[in-house]
């Protein structure tokens, strides 16, 4: 043991030991800390970003957690989450069913973030998207089931821009129409009003985060219709003929109508 | 019989009989004050609608006009690639300047509510006369800063607010308005546990990665505790039983010898004071970072070799 008899080598190496040992210690901590971080990243459906949040996984590289928009919210509307389920702990969020945002026209808590989490550029507050409502209650609406309730379409801010009723024959009754509130995604920005006011025991109309109100259509879908009005013509010149397989012996085709659909084709 | 021999732990003792208790325990009671101050100018608002601070530790408005953010959370958040408003960088750069000038870790003993929970902890701990110590390296703090830049950058979220307990602290008493503070208790009860009966100054004195960016923030900070009067020190070993970050005495009190000045140069010490208060002989006291020179030696005491020998 020639070495250990050497004191500053031992010393040395006493030094680099301890280092990795906390270097370690420090990988350790990282380590825990990411998975916490990642595992802290589910917002439930309930709880809503204030206006103009930036896209959730940016908002937690934004957010600062300090309050100011919620100390500015005139209504009490904003919350900070508290250490525990929910959002992540110290961010800002609402629940409509408890405030929802009454959508001030000078909208204090973007103008109140220091940080840029709600983004400035959000001047007014009919584009803000906190969330689209979905009546998710087809069985216990109250105009579902036939009655004249129309809460929801009263209360709404954007009164028969979000939310408009649709009628329908009310096949109970046989002679009455049912109202049925439609949302219309384009328009509602998630303010939860409706959500506050439905008269249920549970909200038959909920806001939900936008990811989870709409759906994706896959990146790489593209609407016919769509490509076809932005090329100004038909995508593919001239209609193939595809090859007839009918059932043995032949079969009548039905006549075709003018747009080159068969007339009698019921979906 | 053992409650003589608990208070003889105590430090501090001899000043407060030689000096009276306002000069023994004066920059104690001012901390004190301090702390309990910022704190209730963040609580006023919340309480009684007087409006001075809003806001948290994180990022605050003061007066409704001067910005202020934590220039770590500023930092995290460039790494998590987020441009940040003007607001915060502004408020990030004042509060750096503030703590470059004034020493980064004052933050951790005058401003920070954690101190409050982990002094508690060590008065308790020594009270009790615990000696059981788990001793954690005092660089493991740069590692764990280190560590959560990482994790920062690499997750594209302000990663230590997740976990962060100053601000979880200090949001549970501005937001719960000093009751609420639900699951924050649970922090600080961790905290405070982990001091007392695990690691002498375990937190803020070995593993927080707060303390140590305000550490390296105050590197090279205007005001110093100066051991002004170093050849009247007995060798009591009082300031060494205080200090949160005993090795930063050492080279100040007795570099003499080895051609060192008397001011504490690591950027560890956190201007607490408490070496200041509990030196019967008063070696100790504030001073400007120019100011490197020892005081004229007391008429009783010979000035040692050195002792007026500046380092380069």
């Amino acid at each position: 043991m020639s070495e250990s008899r050497n004191p500053e080598k031992a010393s040395r190496r006493d030094f680099l030991a301890a280092t990795a040992r906390t270097a370690c210690a420090a990988g350790f901590f990282g380590a825990a800390l990411a998975l916490w971080v990642k595992e802290s990243q589910a917002v439930p459906a309930t709880a809503l970003r204030p206006p103009g949040a930036l896209p959730e996984e940016r908002f937690l590289g934004a957010c600062a957690r300090c309050g100011l928009c919620v100390r500015d919210c005139p209504y009490n509307t904003l919350k900070l989450a508290e250490l525990g389920p929910g959002p992540a702990v110290g961010t800002p969020y609402f629940e409509a069913r408890a405030i929802p945002c009454e959508m001030c026209s000078d909208i204090p808590c973007v103008v109140a973030c220091p940080t840029g989490a709600l983004d400035k550029s959000l001047t007014d507050i009919a584009k803000a998207k906190m969330g689209v409502a979905v009546l998710v209650g087809h069985e216990t609406c109250l105009n579902y089931l036939g009655l004249r309730c129309d809460v929801c379409y009263r209360v709404c801010p954007l009164m028969g821009k979000a939310i408009t009723l649709d009628r329908l024959h009310n096949e109970r009754t046989g002679k009455h129409a049912r109202f049925i509130p439609v949302v219309h995604s384009e328009a509602c920005t998630g303010c939860g009003k409706c959500e506050k006011a439905c008269p249920l025991d549970e909200a038959a109309i909920k806001v939900l985060p936008p990811k989870l109100a709409l759906g994706m259509l896959g990146s790489h879908y593209r609407l016919g219709w769509e490509e076809k009005l932005k090329k100004g013509e038909a995508l593919v010149p001239g209609i193939e003929e595809m090859p007839k397989r009918l059932p043995e012996g032949g079969m009548a085709l039905p006549e075709k109508n003018a747009s080159g659909g068969f007339k009698e084709f019921r979906p | 019989m053992s409650a003589p021999i608990a208070r003889a732990r105590l430090p501090g003792r001899e000043a407060w009989r030689r000096h009276g208790f306002f000069v023994a325990f004066k920059w104690l009671i001012l901390r004190r004050l301090a702390q309990v101050g910022f704190l209730a100018l963040f609580l006023v608002g919340p309480l009684f609608g007087l409006w001075i601070v809003k806001g948290t530790l994180a990022s605050s408005l003061t007066l409704g006009i001067l910005p202020l953010t934590d220039p770590l959370f500023a930092l995290q958040a460039l790494l998590a690639r987020h441009a940040l408003d003007g607001k915060a960088l502004i408020g990030a750069a004042l509060v750096l300047v503030a703590y470059a000038v004034l020493g980064g870790r004052t933050y951790c003993s005058w401003v920070c509510p954690v101190n409050l929970v982990t002094d508690a902890a060590h008065w308790l701990r020594l009270r009790l006369g615990l000696s059981e110590n788990t001793v954690f390296n005092r660089q493991a703090r740069l590692w764990i800063l280190g560590a959560l830049l990482v994790v920062s950058a690499l997750t594209g979220t302000v990663a230590w607010e997740f976990v962060n307990p100053v601000t979880i602290l200090h949001r549970g008493l501005v937001f719960g308005a000093l009751y609420g503070l639900g699951l924050a208790w649970a922090v600080v009860a961790a905290l405070f546990l982990f001091d007392l009966a695990l690691s002498a100054r375990g937190w803020c004195g070995h593993l927080c990665p707060v303390g140590a960016f305000y550490g390296l923030i105050g590197a090279k900070s205007l005001i110093r505790v100066k051991a002004a009067q170093r050849a009247a020190c007995d060798d009591c070993l009082e300031c060494y039983k205080v200090c949160p970050e005993p090795q930063v005495i050492a080279p100040a009190l007795k570099g003499a010898p080895r051609g060192l000045g008397p001011l504490i140069q690591s950027g560890d010490c956190t201007n607490c004071g408490r070496c200041i208060d509990v030196c019967a002989p008063r070696v100790f006291r504030f001073a400007a970072r120019w100011d490197r020179h020892t005081d004229d030696m007391p008429v009783s005491v010979t000035p040692t070799a050195g002792a007026n020998r500046q380092a380069a």
